[in-house]
């Protein structure tokens, strides 16, 4: 079976596209979730490719569902990090022979196809739709929600997973070498790191409103306090270390105005989720969490770094987006998982929402008030990155467990979960989901 | 030190320029605009047909700026910390590039500073466009 990337046809990317023509149509159902390392170690039954076909059997096991009654299946191929097989390392045949192989001899190791994994799980043997959605889970999302509104797949698995290596991230390959390609060279001679482009942001952000670093203590103290109750994750898994506001702010910088904890931990993870149709789903086990509406941003940087203007006008055309394909008003969402790896952008994501009303410039001072699961206006009650290690999928999953009201000691208390929202990750690319208790919301 | 350059199809124009210490932009003529990083094709109308490159004045001015204390780049991790400005070129402010302000301290950048461009020679000999504030010796 070939597997192509979905078209871009399958996500709403403009605005006037109205209210989602399959609202509350498709539903989530199931969850399911491998377990977190920092670095894989290079046994077969912790490659990227076994912790997602754990993954993906949870998913269907929580959602009671026959893996034989399964037809569909959409996912993101690639699984970097940042961390790639090195040219000169010999190739882990006992890893790769341990599993069912495709051409590829990494498939499962560095990367992941459908292919890799139905030969892998043979009781998916009604699988007839494969598609893939890079780059992360909330495309994925989009595309597996599009394709059960039109039809092409009445129950689908969607997975997202993640590999990392031994080494420091993006330390290998090219950026170790002695020179560099020409079109390369344009970036890299000047060796911004990852987290570059928003710390600019991010600093331009602070000189227009007044705002400064310190300011940000609150959101990444929150962050990792909800994550930290969240079984799931690498932190709460391996290192149950909160970050109090004065770690942020004595932590080394990376590249200022962003230090450590302004950038999230690679990881190993994966996560799979089971979505139906809205029909089917009123009679499996779990409470369906109904997709609203879908929509997605693609905005173009004129040049390397995209400007403050440009993001700006990219997230409140996103938040619009959103709310008219899902046909609600923004009073109408009782909290929001907006995507924060990097921490310093999830303020555009939110002020581009007008969550709670804020304006642009205001996400900072919002923040020094109550952020809490426990308080009227919860921010990234999934912890998201920042909580618990690089997936840019805890904020999905948290939704729908907020609305199951099965997120454990992370459930929100000041408000009722009925309608969240997430998505992500770049403020200028991204794809966003909001979800509701009801499909007729 | 910065990483050597080998031009590629793409960039040769640029890096050939920067070595005569000229500094080009690719730009549609159709479009009247500019646009870098280059590209195969113009941005705006996806024509390659009309795509030149053209010289700049070499005068921008400094967008914002970052400090590295974490580089990537093994040949630059000696010079940590170091400068990483945005810089807006005065013929379209949209159009930027980065520079690592040789002769200004590093975190004293003067946000909003005119700059002029200068030149520094990578590892490999090739030479790099770079950006001085205007008045600096």
């Amino acid at each position: 079976m070939s597997t192509p990337n979905a078209p871009q046809s399958m996500y709403r990317a403009r605005e006037g596209l109205g209210v989602w023509e399959h609202r509350g149509q498709v539903a989530a159902v199931g969850i399911g979730h491998g377990p977190t390392s920092r670095r894989w170690d290079g046994k077969a039954d912790t490659s990227v490719g076994a912790i997602s076909l754990l993954a993906l059997r949870k998913a269907i096991e929580d959602a009671g569902v026959n893996p034989a009654d399964i037809d569909g299946l959409v996912m993101d191929e690639r699984t970097t990090t940042g961390a790639f097989w090195p040219r000169d390392q010999e190739l882990p045949w006992d890893v790769i022979n341990a599993y069912n192989r495709t051409d590829a001899p990494l498939d499962g190791i560095t990367q992941l196809s459908a292919e890799w994994i139905l030969k892998n799980m043979p009781e998916l043997a009604g699988v007839q739709f494969t598609m893939y959605a890079p780059v992360c889970m909330s495309n994925a999302i989009v595309v597996a929600a599009q394709a059960i509104g039109e039809g092409r797949a009445h129950t689908c698995l969607v997975l997202k997973a993640w590999h990392n290596l031994p080494g420091r991230y993006y330390q290998s390959g090219p950026n170790a070498d002695d020179a560099i390609p020409g079109t390369a060279a344009m970036r890299s001679l000047w060796g911004a790191p990852a987290c570059y482009g928003t710390a600019i942001q991010f600093a331009e952000y602070c000189r227009k409103y007044g705002k400064n670093h310190d300011m940000m203590a609150p959101f990444i103290s929150n962050s990792r306090r909800n994550g930290l109750k969240f079984p799931e994750g690498y932190w709460a898994q391996h290192r149950p270390e909160e970050i109090t506001p004065e770690d942020y702010k004595a932590a080394r910088w990376i590249a200022k105005p962003a230090n450590l904890f302004d950038n999230d931990i690679p990881i190993m993870c994966s996560a799979a989720y089971l979505f139906t149709t809205a029909e089917r789903a009123q009679h499996l086990k779990r409470k369906p969490v109904y997709i609203l509406g879908h929509a997605s941003s693609r905005g173009q940087a004129r040049s390397f770094v995209p400007t403050l203007d440009e993001v700006e006008a990219e997230c409140a055309s996103s938040g619009r987006k959103l709310l008219e394909a899902a046909g609600i008003t923004v009073d109408d969402v009782s909290f929001e998982n907006l995507y924060d790896g990097f921490p310093q952008f999830h303020q555009f994501h939110m002020e581009g929402l007008r969550y709670r009303g804020i304006q642009p410039g205001e996400a900072l001072d919002f923040y020094q008030t109550d952020i809490s699961i426990g308080g009227p206006n919860p921010v990234s009650p999934s912890g998201g990155n920042i909580g618990s290690g690089r997936s840019r999928f805890w904020m999905h999953t948290d939704c729908i467990q907020q609305i199951q009201r099965r997120a454990g000691e992370r459930q929100v208390t000041g408000v009722e979960p009925v309608i969240g929202v997430s998505g992500g990750p770049m403020p200028t690319g991204g794809n966003f989901t909001c979800w509701s208790a009801t499909g007729d919301y | 030190m910065k990483q050597g350059v080998i031009p590629d199809d793409l960039t040769r124009p640029f890096w050939e320029a920067a070595n005569e210490e000229r500094l080009v932009i690719q730009n549609c003529r159709d479009c009247d605009r500019l646009q870098h990083p280059p590209a195969p094709v113009c941005g705006k109308c996806g024509s390659d047909a009309a795509l030149e490159w053209k010289q700049m004045s070499g005068r921008g001015r400094i967008y914002h700026y970052g400090v590295v204390h974490d580089c990537p780049i093994r040949l630059l991790q000696d010079d940590q910390p170091f400068n990483c400005a945005v810089i807006n070129l005065d013929e379209d402010p949209g159009i930027q590039m980065y520079s690592h302000l040789p002769g200004t301290p590093v975190d004293e950048v003067p946000v909003g500073a005119a700059v002029e461009l200068v030149f520094e020679t990578a590892a490999n000999g090739q030479k790099v466009p770079e950006w001085r504030v205007v008045g600096d010796s």
